[in-house]
């Protein structure tokens, strides 16, 4: 047809589904805002690591507990908020932040920071994977 | 060591889970804001309210 087009309009869910889409639900699991970045979500994606990072670097400073084994049903669940936190976790992991048992109530509060900046990342993260697919308009 | 009060430790919280609330919940930059606001405004809100309630109870 005279005028059509082989290329595909960004942000329609052809275009939005080429390529590998998990991409930025990886990325963005990894390292906070960037499935946003990817996606050149550059607002999105700095304001989501600024909170992320924030709330993170908050219970660490609080001297919060970084969960490192699974003895019982609540340290799983908190282990698996850690995780959340994609390379933020394993860092902190391998540089021996945060304590062992918190102590304090403020150190009780900085566990729960920890916990919940790993389950904002996931939300984050599978909000980078939705524009990705289309799911949520760009 | 960071030893925030808990209604600072609160509004921190607030803070940060509003922003990315607000972000990944709508669609559209001004209804980011508006549920943001609502977000925020409803953690720090009902804490204030369940401390009044915690209060009066103990009391």
């Amino acid at each position: 047809m005279a005028g059509s087009s082989n290329s595909t309009p960004p942000g329609t869910k052809a275009a939005s589904q080429q390529g590998f889409v998990y991409l930025p639900l990886i990325v963005g699991w990894l390292v906070p805002g960037a499935g946003h970045f990817l996606l050149r979500k550059w607002g999105r994606g700095i304001l989501l690591a600024l909170a992320i990072f924030s709330m993170f670097a908050l219970g660490i400073a609080m001297q919060g507990e970084v969960y490192s084994s699974a003895h019982d049903i609540l340290e799983m669940l908190g282990m698996v908020g850690d995780l959340g936190s994609g390379l933020l976790y394993i860092v902190s992991r391998v540089l021996g932040l945060g304590v062992e048992s918190a102590q304090v109530t403020t150190a009780d509060y900085g566990t729960r920071f920890i916990v919940v900046a790993g389950l904002l990342n996931v939300i984050a993260a599978v909000d980078a994977h939705n524009l990705r697919t289309g799911r949520k308009p760009l | 060591m960071f030893s925030p009060s808990h209604f600072t430790a609160v509004l921190l919280f607030a803070l940060c889970a509003s922003v990315v609330f607000g972000i990944t919940m709508r669609e559209t930059p001004r209804r980011m804001l508006r549920y943001g606001i609502y977000c925020f405004v409803l953690f720090v809100g009902s804490v204030i309210v369940l401390s009044w309630g915690m209060y009066l109870i103990a009391r």
